[in-house]
């Protein structure tokens, strides 16, 4: 019997967030737009994950280079080294690591300061102040995660690629200028685009999970904690979850 | 545009003394088995000040946020100056809201905003085109009405229980509303405040003329502000009276809230 109805919940759920979701495109994108409080979002959810994502995305780099340095050298293939570091870091590496690092910090805090404003009425009392509250908190969230993690990500795989060139120089010299022609000589546009056209689905389900749970927060300061909580958890499995179809994806369309 | 049609407030046609404001015919709402209200009825005079009694739980905060469109009700009407609240479009029910005040039980100031962000808040959402002077002029008068011109510039974190009280009160206020809906203006202060507060509204509705419902447990607030007292019990209008009709009742269920 619990059973039953811990599939029911789930398919509960899955229905109200589809519904949630599906609003976005039906309401949020109409006017009246608010410009105003979305390039706010856009600052201060971009401003916040910059530095976390950059330091993230070098050690990344830094490490991946040192433990890929020994496989390859067995093989006799250790100048190859740029080229794999290149492209698991901005096939992989750079969009994954960028996105967790974004469900940690952007849908937990989306995911506690709607649900505080939800358990103490501010939800409500914006929209008796003519202010649809879907429109001026949800969609400029979901718009502003959705264009900031693509920003985020060219950002960071620069820097995880530092971190790569550093790596590379723990052992033998190679001029900054080697090594990014070798890693842009093996990468191509096909490496670069499905990256980051996945990370817009990233952002927006991070801004999209974070809203829902927050919009749909039990009272009291624990549901504010549950709501911030589920949120990174949810949004982490989903960020997976479309890598995995991303994948399927460039296989089909023969971007692999 | 939606929710910009309006630019500037509008001369308000003044509902003479005594004629009915907000009529709430057989409303119903449950939540699923909870069922809150079952066929209540009130009507709130232009002018008049209406105070719902009601045990926790009764459903006071359910049916002033049904007035206000905040909640659907299964059933039923409730004109607010002729429109039907439930059918309204959400267009529609922006420009009434414009004219409802509504004070939250737990003020529902915006913690991330300063007292000034707040209070200028409805008043750049529902008049679209006002100039950064009158909003600024509206600000501090609306302030001044509290007593509170001062913290113009803190964040509700930085203010006392009594004082956020007040500041929701100059923002439920500032659009100048015709129609006030407070849900316990005095809960959880100390006797002195919750009385500056009850005449707090008394000189507001006399200077602008306000019908305002008021929900409130506390009894020296209910007799000094109701011209009307309304019980909410299991649903229905129990019974409805003046202050002292009611309190001179040998009912039971009227007395227990008399007593003390
Ligand atoms: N959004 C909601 N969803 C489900 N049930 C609700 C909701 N809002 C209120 N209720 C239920 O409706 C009933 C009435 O609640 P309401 O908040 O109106 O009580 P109240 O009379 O204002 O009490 P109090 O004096 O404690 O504020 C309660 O049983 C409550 O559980
Ligand atoms: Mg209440």
């Amino acid at each position: 019997m619990a059973l039953i109805e811990d599939i029911r919940d789930f398919l509960d759920e899955t229905g109200s967030i589809t519904k949630f979701t599906g609003n976005f495109f039906t309401n949020g994108l109409k006017p009246r737009f608010e410009v105003k409080e979305l390039l706010a979002q856009c600052y201060s959810i971009g401003y916040k994950s910059l530095p976390l994502i950059g330091l993230t995305n070098f050690i990344m780099g830094l490490v991946l280079t040192m433990q890929l340095r020994p496989s390859l050298l067995k093989y006799g293939v250790e100048s190859q080294l740029p080229v794999m570091v290149g492209i698991a870091i901005v096939r992989e590496i750079g969009p994954v690591i960028a996105a967790l690092i974004f469900a940690g910090k952007i849908a937990s805090s989306i995911g506690a300061e709607l649900g505080s404003m939800k358990v103490t009425e501010q939800i409500d009392a914006m929209e008796v102040s003519g202010t649809n509250p879907y429109k001026y908190l949800v969609a400029t969230r979901v718009l502003a995660t959705t264009l900031m993690l693509p920003i985020l990500t060219i950002l960071g795989d620069a820097i995880s690629l530092i971190g790569a060139y550093i790596g590379v120089n723990i052992n033998s010299v190679t001029s900054l200028n080697l090594f990014f022609a070798q890693v842009f000589q093996s990468l191509t546009f096909s490496d670069l685009l499905p990256a980051i056209i996945k990370t817009f689905f990233f952002g927006f389900a991070v801004g999209m999970v974070g809203c829902y749970k927050g919009f749909n927060s039990i009272k009291g300061t624990r549901g504010v904690g549950i709501s911030a909580n589920s949120a990174v958890v949810l949004s982490s499995v989903i960020i997976f979850f479309i890598d995995l179809l991303a994948v399927q994806f460039t296989n089909v369309f023969g971007l692999n | 545009m939606e929710n910009s049609t309006q630019t500037e407030p509008k001369a308000n046609k003044i509902i003479p003394k005594g004629e009915p404001v907000i009529i709430i015919e057989h409303l119903y709402k449950s939540f699923g088995k909870n069922v809150v209200l079952k066929d209540f009825n009130l009507t709130v005079k232009a002018e008049e000040n209406v105070v719902v009694l009601g045990k926790s739980g009764a459903g006071k905060s359910v049916l002033i946020k049904c007035i206000i469109g905040l909640l659907k009700p299964d059933k039923g009407k409730i004109l607010v100056f002729g429109n039907n609240i439930p059918e309204l479009s959400a267009d529609e029910l922006d420009k009434v809201r414009t004219k409802i005040g509504f004070l939250f039980q737990a003020n529902a100031l915006y913690d991330s905003m300063t007292v000034r962000e707040n209070l200028e808040f409805p008043l750049r959402r529902h008049w679209i085109g006002l100039k950064q002077k009158e909003i600024d002029k509206m600000v501090l008068e609306a302030l001044d009405n509290v007593g509170l011109k001062n913290t113009v510039d803190m964040l509700p974190v930085e203010l006392s229980g009594g004082m956020l009280k007040r500041i929701a009160l100059a923002r439920t206020l500032i659009l100048k509303p015709e129609i006030i809906l407070y849900d316990e203006p005095t809960t959880g202060l100390d006797p002195v405040t919750a009385r500056e507060i009850d005449n707090l509204i008394l000189k507001l509705q006399k200077k602008y003329h306000t019908s305002s419902i008021v929900i409130s447990h506390d009894m020296n607030c209910v007799k000094s502000i109701a011209d009307r007292v309304v019980l909410l019990l299991d649903g229905v209008c129990y019974t409805e009276g003046t202050y002292d009709e009611l309190a001179q009742s040998k009912d039971e269920k009227i007395n227990q809230f008399f007593e003390s």
